[in-house]
């Protein structure tokens, strides 16, 4: 509203702001200025040298690094994770949201800290966390593999510590748009007759929508791009329990610097998409509330 | 309803593509710096199996710190056959029953087909005029070396440096204690494998000095260009041993005992040997060890069972939880 209290008289040239209500500009521009060069060094030069070593020798050998059997697996297993992780993660964590935000009970404080655990937690802690229980040193672990059940070392762990380590996001998008839009809403629509399931679909989800979506992006952004939990888990077996993170780490370490950064720019790529959806929502968000 | 559809076809796909491929899968857990010389073996061998038996085989690589890969496989990584950097990894895992406690017995040349040495990697012109190791004592020199504690290459360095110093005129394990103390004052970076260090020394630039693996320091110079690095080979140095064998209980499970034996017989065949050789390790069969004479530096190589009385005694006094190594690392600054 600031921008818009004008004294009356004042000739139309007289726009600068006065003194009273603005910085000099010496510490307008050097803020600003500090900003940008932080952003640059801190953001864009990363990730435009992700893009120039990974297009260094051209087009053809940014396709063949990307399209190898061992590159092929490493982006069927990440897809794959993800595909199970954030739908697991998006029904966990709207009901954990829901309880949290629509009712009263004894241990919310509780629920609500175990739900930030995996945040709080360091990914290498969350990975050896499930080499404990599924090892073959645990008696847990000991009787699965009497089974025949492959837990460490294959997909299922590192599907686990990927649902460990993503849990958090779409419960912490929606617990406070949830406690900040109340229950009113339900309470009218239990009055007018409506059942449980109606009122979660009909209410509650269209209030949430975007807060969710926006939840689910970055579960599965993260999801994608964990590396310390799943390279505990994981085993890494080329070709067949590599995601797409620890193949960069291997091809890094085996010098082939160009197909690291060729595979590390689909990393990247993903990041960049991520970005657009968000801003795409948080426009719309805003758009809505206004 | 499209959901679950799309999720099951995305899931039935990928454990199509796992499971579809081939009539026996082998793992081989190995050791950071044998990658390029198992991608290649592992082609060889699954020709020359195909040949003999008819059988397609996928053979699978697993690769990371000797050490870990060890705990790996105690924690339950299916590994037909491990080929890991030193005899105490493998130990390791016949402390868990996993294989029995004679596995070192079973294949000639105490179960390692191929041996290396340390060498030192220096920088192009060897401004700092490193030639043995009591050069790496002299203040000013920067060494890069990985941690004793997780890396298997990084104690043979320790050992190499520790037996140089027993060997001079008047030495005693008192004397060593103070020149590799002295050597570790020197260490700029530890890090937890060989590859790591190799990158932290080449890429990074860091340090003067890398003590290496000699294959890992052939494969620098070949990858990153002769022109950038030196190799030096020193006086002394240690013969080192990766030994392999196949792990007992996951064969007997899965029934590949005999490919899995077969495949490690293989490597010291006459072309398992020329393999090793090209990728810069030192061949047992004399006649290809011969040929590839020329490769490797002259040296004088103990052994660890002749110095250290063994990879058990060695582990105990100088890398246990507050042995030497700790001691030593404790007090150098």
């Amino acid at each position: 509203m600031t921008g818009f209290v004008m004294q009356p008289d004042s000739p139309p040239s007289v726009r600068t702001p006065t003194r009273a209500t603005t910085e000099p500009l010496w510490v307008r521009v050097v803020l600003i200025g500090v900003a940008f060069a932080f952003f640059a060094v801190f953001l864009l030069i990363p990730l435009a040298a992700v893009f120039i070593e990974a297009l260094k020798k051209g087009w053809d050998t940014y396709a063949n690094s990307i399209s190898t059997p061992d590159s092929i697996s490493a982006i069927k297993l990440t897809l794959v994770v993800a595909a199970i992780s954030v739908p697991l993660n998006l029904v966990f964590g709207v009901a954990a949201a829901w309880s949290v935000a629509k009712f009263e009970f004894r241990g919310k404080q509780f629920l609500i800290s175990l739900i930030d655990l995996p945040f709080s937690v360091s990914p290498v802690i969350s990975g050896l966390i499930y080499v404990l229980i599924f090892g073959a040193q645990s008696r847990f672990g000991q009787a699965l593999r009497e089974l025949d059940i492959r837990v460490l070392f294959a997909v299922p762990g590192i599907v686990l510590a990927t649902i460990f380590v993503t849990f958090p996001f779409v419960a912490r998008e929606l617990i406070p748009l949830m406690q900040a839009q109340g229950n009113d809403e339900e309470e009218a629509a239990v009055m007018l007759g409506a059942g449980g399931f109606t009122t979660f679909f009909r209410v509650t989800l269209p209030n949430i929508k975007w807060g969710l979506m926006y939840g689910i992006i970055l579960c599965n952004a993260r999801a994608m791009g964990e590396f310390g939990a799943v390279s505990v888990v994981s085993g890494h077996i080329r070709g067949l329990t590599n995601t797409i993170p620890l193949h960069v780490e291997i091809l890094y370490n085996e010098y082939n610097f160009v197909p690291a950064f060729a595979v590390a720019s689909l990393l990247a790529i993903l990041a960049l998409l991520t970005l657009c959806v968000k801003s795409f929502i948080e426009w719309r968000r805003g758009d809505l509330e206004a | 309803m499209k959901f679950t559809q799309v999720l099951t076809g995305v899931l039935a796909s990928a454990t199509l593509s796992v499971s579809a491929a081939a009539d026996t899968t082998l793992l081989n857990v190995s050791y950071d710096p044998t990658r390029e010389l198992y991608q290649e073996y592992n082609a060889a061998f699954i020709k020359y199996w195909k040949g003999k038996t008819n059988e397609t085989l996928v053979i699978n690589q697993s690769h990371a710190g000797s050490g870990k890969q060890a705990r790996a496989v105690i924690d339950g990584q299916d590994a037909d056959v491990v080929t890991l950097a030193l005899a105490y990894d493998i130990n390791a895992l016949a402390e868990k029953k996993i294989l029995p406690e004679d596995w070192q017995k079973r294949l000639p040349q105490n179960s390692s087909p191929y041996t290396s040495t340390i060498v030192f990697l220096v920088r192009k012109g060897n401004p700092k005029q490193i030639k043995d190791w009591n050069d790496l004592a002299k203040p000013g020199v920067g060494i890069v070396t990985p941690n004793p504690k997780t890396s298997g290459g990084a104690r043979w360095n320790y050992l190499a440096a520790w037996a140089y110093a027993l060997a001079q005129p008047g030495g005693n394990d008192a004397k060593a204690r103070e020149f590799v103390g002295q050597i570790f004052k020197n260490v700029k970076v530890l890090d937890s494998g060989a590859r790591g260090s190799t990158t932290s020394f080449v890429e990074r630039g860091i340090g003067d000095v890398l003590l290496a693996w000699e294959n890992e320091a052939f494969l620098a110079i070949k990858e990153l260009g002769p022109d950038k690095f030196d190799i030096v080979t020193p006086s002394l140095s240690i013969l080192a041993e990766p030994p392999v064998t196949v792990v007992d209980k996951v064969v007997d499970k899965r029934g590949t005992r005999k490919v899995s034996e077969a495949y490690l017989e293989y490597l010291y065949s006459p072309e398992g040997q020329e393999i090793a050789a090209k990728h810069y390790y030192r061949p047992r069969d004399e006649k290809i060890a011969a040929k590839y004479a020329g490769q490797f530096g002259k040296v004088n190589l103990i052994t660890i069972d002749g110095v250290f009385g063994g990879w058990n005694k060695a582990q105990k006094e100088h890398f246990s939880d507050g042995g030497i190594f700790d001691q030593l690392y404790d007090n150098r600054k």
